[in-house]
């Protein structure tokens, strides 16, 4: 069965497209055949940050208007062969895509076999927005640990549960899940930022991972390698967390707590 | 917040317009006893709603003619807005002449009736209300809720949300949004929840924002009802 995810916060800049990124790369890494579609049409991103933007031919509004065929808008991935990317179309806007379109795309995906299905979300809450999360089965909701961002989270929780295509259908609704982005465990403590428990109070939300602030996630960004490749750094071993936890296993939660010096992010916290 | 704000709405009101019994279904009669009636008060009775009763009448077996009836009214400046006790041919005539139907039975009791509501206080209905609303997801942001009885939110209500009742609200969580009970005017309606934070309460239009509610401690259990014009907060131990 193919399992739609979408990647979604209603608020910008909080890490959706690197989130998106990660976990298709993570879902195909396990040896999962994923697609990751790119729907902030206008303001195309994922291919940079998946570092196929050369390869760039054919984009998702081409496929809806029967300009190319999906085979030829998906773009295989240089790091795995199970990972396929859709782009969006830069030159056109929100309103180029439909609902019937999206929908076909997706049944196409299914029947060829995919897993899963990432559809990476703009910002805000209208119809790139809308599109993205319609068909999703799973939410992973990408939150920042400040209150707009978090208010932000709330509002599209609220979309999902009421205009999904789940909702609309009255079937079972879509599993959502918080993945707290661009945490700081030393400005919480400081009282810079909310806490996981604060944001968790907020939103009620299954926590499904904690992604530490982190340059690796630039650095990964700018030269177009998906941050959950460099196993080094934390963000990348937290987004592999999550992966493995989205997938079923026990993986005890890192990154809440303070980093204690170099042997205790080791042995220290738990 | 609400992003467009409705066209319209609807609200119950109650107000008194006098009902005219006829006694007797001389039309000539009427015209002229009416008119006297009106000549006494003319201000008062110009252009007053009038709903008239022909259930005496009809006691007699007497159908009076409802079509002349309405221009007798009419001829004495007065606007005939309804009309009760009537037949079911009656009724009729006056429907098609746009008179709205009324039941007979509303104003005055019968000993029946009566009994029936002493019987209702010594033996009140079942605590579950029929036309309670029962909510067990989260409340979201920018989600409207209303309920045309009680409403009973299992769930946390977030910041930016609104729910409304016509009766009571009942919140067995952290209640964080926005909280009106009694929305049609019911001044008894109550809310409970069990941990106030809210942006807002109402209840029957009179509300506090939360900058009224800084004192109310958080993760308690409160009740909030109407006392005169003013919220009443108290805990529920």
């Amino acid at each position: 069965m193919t399992r739609i995810i979408v990647v979604t916060s209603g608020k910008g800049g909080v890490g959706k497209t690197t989130t998106s990124a990660a976990i298709a790369m993570g879902f195909a890494k396990k040896g999962h055949k994923t697609a990751v579609i790119d729907f902030d049409v206008g303001l195309r991103n994922l291919d940079l940050i998946m570092g196929c933007e050369r390869r760039v031919v054919y984009d998702i509004v081409n496929v809806i208007y029967g300009e190319a065929t999906l085979n030829q808008a998906l773009i295989k991935d240089k790091h795995c062969e199970n990972l396929y990317i859709l782009p969006a179309s830069q030159t056109r806007d929100k309103d180029a895509l439909s609902q019937e379109g999206v929908g076909q795309i997706l049944e196409e995906l299914a029947a060829k076999d995919f897993k899963y299905i990432v559809c990476d979300s703009p910002a805000g809450i209208e119809k790139g927005a809308h599109l993205a999360m319609y068909f999703a089965d799973d939410a992973f909701v990408v939150t920042n640990p400040e209150v707009a961002s978090v208010r932000d989270s709330d509002r599209m929780l609220g979309i999902l549960a009421s205009k999904s295509r789940r909702a609309e259908q009255n079937l079972e609704p879509i599993k959502e899940y918080l993945l707290l982005t661009r945490y700081s465990a030393e400005r919480v403590k400081i009282g810079e930022m909310l806490s996981v428990a604060d944001v968790q109070d907020i939103l009620s939300l299954h926590l499904l991972g904690v992604i530490p602030e982190s340059k690796s996630v630039l650095t990964a960004s700018n030269s177009g390698i998906p941050v959950i490749l460099d196993e080094k750094s934390d963000a990348g071993q937290a987004y592999a967390d999550i992966v493995a936890r989205y997938l079923g296993e026990d993986k005890p939660h890192r990154f809440i707590e303070e980093k204690k010096g170099i042997f205790g992010k080791f042995f220290g916290s738990k | 917040m609400p992003t467009n704000s409705p066209t319209l709405e609807f609200k119950s009101g109650s107000f008194s317009v006098p009902i005219l019994i006829l006694f007797s279904d001389d039309l000539k009669a009427i015209g002229q006893q009416l008119q006297e009636k009106v000549d006494l008060a003319p201000e008062f009775f110009k252009n007053s709603p009038l709903i008239f009763d022909v259930q005496e009448l009809n006691k007699l077996s007497r159908a009076i003619d409802i079509p002349a009836l309405v221009d007798i009214i009419r001829q004495s400046g007065l606007l005939p807005t309804g009309i009760r006790g009537g037949t079911t041919q009656q009724n009729k005539e006056a429907l098609a002449l746009l008179i709205p139907v009324y039941s007979a039975h509303s104003s005055t009791p019968t000993s029946a009736d009566t009994q029936a509501q002493k019987q209702k206080i010594i033996e009140p209905e079942p605590s579950v209300n029929a036309s309670a609303t029962i909510m067990t997801r989260p409340v979201r942001s920018g989600q409207r809720l209303y309920a045309s009885g009680d409403l009973i939110v299992l769930a946390q209500v977030s910041a930016g949300a609104e729910i409304m009742a016509e009766g009571n609200i009942h919140v067995y969580n952290t209640l964080r949004g926005r909280a009106l009970a009694g929305v049609q005017g019911n001044v008894d309606a109550r809310i409970f929840c069990s941990d106030l934070q809210a942006e807002l309460i109402s209840i029957a239009g009179n509300y506090k924002i939360s900058e009224d509610m800084r004192d109310v401690v958080s993760k308690k259990s409160v009740q909030i009802y109407l006392q005169g014009h003013t919220l009443i907060i108290k805990d529920i131990i």
